[in-house]
């Protein structure tokens, strides 16, 4: 994309580089360590389902025993798959349940056993990377049977805690225009340490994020997208302390997006720094493969800290969360950034602000999904001006080419959405989009104007504060509340006793075949498809 | 008039013109379904009070709900002389204005240290107080630049409880049951509050909040805590409350609240 800000490209070179510099040290870390979430999303991709009486995964079950015996510093594979031969068990869930009740020596083997287990385990995670791989395909298939919708997709969430209330009402929304589904976690599933099983019917504030719900929802949009002749994505949320086992779920079940953020657990669930990045990591590594797009959350930021003035801080993570993406492996197609118009309407040029940030972020990421979030912070409860606010939005969005749009809701805020309220919230974005949906291509900033000169601002205040990140490391800016305004320790935080530095014949057979193997081809996506015709039926 | 009785203003005063909205489960495809739907709405109008009324807007949304857009002139009258506030022993307020109160009545960063005890291991009510992300579209107590918080986690002892709070120099102790098994949310608090004031003489210990679904609000002197929040407490009155509790008012910080009661922080 040509620059209409004027921007130096020596500058945005210089800002790669030093987001560069301060996440390759993250990387050596994480490629050095690993955590129990990561075992247990070797064992999950490698068949593993189903839990004990008490509802605890047999995944948890078989990496604490591992943990407890050899320890984990050389991998769940190693010692599960060698006890798995040994001592002739059907599969990992009966080995699982006899570890749990203490009756497997587990041991690392050596020469000719650790060969033979070494085997036996990547076999078993090339079969399950291999179902990962299928669905890859799927969803491409399935695209070319009905069709890719149009740039930007609308994006809507449901979140009833029953799955089978959500279902419906994806299907609906996804009638009614909506292009991605959405379904929010309940509250607190980030802060679980395992994933619970089977479909969930209650939930606090959002629905169960397990296996067996993400196969039932893909499932019913599969159902809806035949019908409606328009693929519709599922997103759900790999964060937390489960993170890779999600990601792993996510491909097994082929969701297609996945909130995925570099720093997110960090700041606003108090996740350990260091067990976030490890985990970040391999999830991302999973989604590569997976063909799945992220979406980070830089819009929290914007939810705790002034727009205006923490706006360079969005940019720096949009850097750091595309270093740490490439680096495992995501394509600039999978890499939907998060940024927010969250500028207070009261301050004057707020909207030529809104419009020099998303046309920032456009131009530092040609390439990218971005993900635009709607106005949550200063919706006061006034609907009618929050309607307002949420068609300036969705018009900033047309104008500076945005990818996904999450759909603003005036009563955001006051209650779960009424149907009224996304029906509305549907029309205002179809308004916009059909009046002013061409309207991208003739955005020019006047050169020198308050947009160009807001934008190059911001990018010098981002080089800024990635050089001082440079000088301290990221862990100490993090720790000294750089991000979202809020200050985590690297040694702070919840899941720090579940990172284990790897030995020296550490052994992770999905690692081997995702950092080894070759890619599926991408997905052929354009992020920034031309303007939507305008009066375009949907 | 009398001054007391009052009427909706539209454009002129006693007209009691209002404006609603609202969805039924009525379909609006053809112009009988239309005309029945209409008719609805107009029933709905006329049991709500409203006559005359006029459906200004009426939309199908899929086959089997409209929304409407209703006018009408209400016949009820305002006595405001009836009007009866539910008082709160505190003024809500907001984010800002805590930390405002916070500073200038405490002096220093308000210290609150938050656990699950005993056996319970559902963080999710002390978490969506504390934590960042908060929940009902309020932030958490982390949020408030004026508050420290040390967050405990799940399965705290109560004497490691009493320990970690005397050293964090914690003002106020948010502990969080939720399970209720053999009352064991009483038993727990009990034990805790006990716990505490035998540690410290009453007015130097730090205030006690307890917070879970199954509480009483009420039980606060049976279970020897300052407050108690039940179910829906938002992290926004309980940092009001903490900030009422632990940070006297000066020059009139709160004058202004009642305005904000309702908005998130």
């Amino acid at each position: 994309m040509e620059t209409r800000l004027n921007l130096d490209p020596a500058l945005i070179r210089e800002a790669r580089a030093l987001a560069a510099k301060a996440g390759e040290p993250i990387v050596a870390m994480a490629k050095s360590h690993t955590t129990v979430s990561v075992e247990r999303a070797v064992l999950r991709l490698a068949g593993l389902q189903g839990a004990d009486d008490d509802g605890m995964p047999w995944v948890n079950r078989l990496v604490d025993a591992v943990r407890e015996t050899t320890g984990l510093e050389h991998g769940v594979a190693l010692p599960a798959w060698d006890a798995l031969l040994a001592g002739g068990y059907d599969n990992l869930a009966s080995l699982a349940a006899a570890a749990a009740q203490g009756k497997v020596a587990f041991r690392i083997p050596a020469g000719a056993d650790a060969a033979v287990a070494r085997a036996a385990a990547s076999a078993a995670l090339a079969t399950g990377i291999g179902r990962i791989d299928a669905n890859r395909q799927e969803r491409q298939r399935m695209i070319e049977q009905t069709s890719q919708p149009r740039m930007p997709w609308i994006y809507l969430i449901v979140a009833t805690g029953d799955i089978y209330e959500d279902i419906p009402q994806a299907q609906a929304a996804a009638r009614e225009g909506a292009d991605i589904i959405a379904v929010i976690r309940s509250t607190g599933q980030s802060l679980l340490d395992y994933v619970p099983e089977g479909a969930t019917r209650e939930g606090f504030a959002g629905t169960y994020a397990t296996q067996e719900n993400f196969r039932l929802m893909r499932a019913a949009l599969d159902e809806t997208s035949r019908e409606l002749g328009r693929y519709v994505r599922l997103t759900n949320y790999a964060s937390g302390l489960c993170m890779p086992e999600i990601a792993s779920l996510a491909g097994l079940e082929r969701l297609d997006m996945m909130l995925n953020d570099c720093m997110y657990g960090i700041i606003f669930r108090d996740i350990n720094p260091r067990r976030t990045f490890i985990d970040q990591r391999f999830s991302r590594q999973i989604h590569a493969r997976a063909g799945i797009i992220i979406n980070t959350g830089e819009d929290n930021y914007l939810t705790t800290a002034d727009a205006v003035d923490a706006a360079h801080t969005v940019v720096v993570s949009q850097l750091m969360n595309e270093f740490f993406g490439k680096e495992a492996g995501l394509a600039d197609s999978q890499l939907g950034l998060g940024h927010a118009f969250e500028i207070n309407p009261q301050v004057p040029d707020s909207f030529l602000l809104e419009l020099a940030h998303a046309q920032l972020v456009r131009e530092l990421f040609p390439d990218a999904p971005l993900k635009y979030m709607p106005p949550t912070k200063h919706m006061t409860g006034n609907v009618f001006a929050g309607y307002l606010l949420d068609a300036f939005f969705n018009l900033c969005g047309m104008m500076t080419s945005q990818s996904i749009l999450l759909i603003g809701m005036m009563t955001e805020g006051i209650h779960t959405p009424f149907l009224s309220d996304r029906d509305l919230a549907l029309e205002n974005v179809r308004y916009v989009r059909d009046a002013a949906g061409r309207l991208g291509e003739s955005f020019v900033p006047a050169p020198g104007g308050l947009i160009e000169q807001r934008a190059k601002q911001v990018l010098g205040e981002s080089l800024a504060l990635l050089r001082r990140i440079n000088d301290e490391g990221l862990l100490t800016a993090i720790a000294e509340g750089t991000f979202g305004i809020t200050k985590r320790p690297a040694d702070g935080g919840r899941g720090l006793e579940g990172v284990v530095s790897r030995a020296d014949d550490y052994f992770n057979p999905a690692s081997e075949i995702l950092e080894g193997g070759e890619r599926a081809p991408a997905g052929g996506l354009d992020p920034r498809t031309a303007p939507v015709e305008a009066g375009a039926a949907r | 008039m009398t001054g007391n009785i009052v009427r909706p203003y539209g454009d002129t005063t006693g007209d009691g013109r209002i404006q609603v909205s609202f969805t039924l489960p009525v379909p609006y495809g053809t112009p009988a379904e239309k005309a029945r739907a209409e008719g609805a709405a107009m029933q709905l109008a006329g049991k709500m009070g409203l006559e005359p009324a006029m459906v200004v807007h009426g939309k199908g949304m899929g086959p089997d709900y409209t929304f409407f857009i209703v006018y009408g002139r209400v016949s009820h009258l305002v006595d405001l002389s009836q009007v009866t506030v539910t008082e709160r022993e505190f003024p809500l307020l907001n984010s800002a204005e805590v930390n405002l109160r916070i500073r200038s009545g405490l002096g220093r960063k308000l210290v609150v240290v938050g656990a699950c005890i005993g056996t319970d291991a559902h963080t999710v009510g002390i978490d969506a107080i504390l934590n960042v992300k908060g929940h009902s579209g309020e932030k958490g107590l982390e949020y408030y630049r004026e508050i420290r918080v040390v967050n405990l986690g799940s399965q705290v002892a109560v004497p490691d409880l009493v320990a970690r709070s005397a050293a964090e120099g914690a003002d106020a102790v948010l502990v969080s049951q939720v399970v209720t098994q053999r009352d064991a949310h009483i038993t727990n608090a009990k034990e805790m509050s006990a716990a505490f004031r035998a540690a410290e003489p009453y007015s130097r210990g730090p205030l006690l909040v307890l917070g879970g679904p199954r509480f009483d609000p009420s039980m606060t002197a049976e279970l020897g805590v300052d407050k108690i929040f039940g179910k829906g407490t938002t992290p926004g009155e309980v940092a009001s409350y903490l900030a009422y509790a632990l940070a006297p008012d000066s020059a009139g910080a709160s004058a202004e609240t009642e305005q904000h009661v309702g908005a998130s922080a």
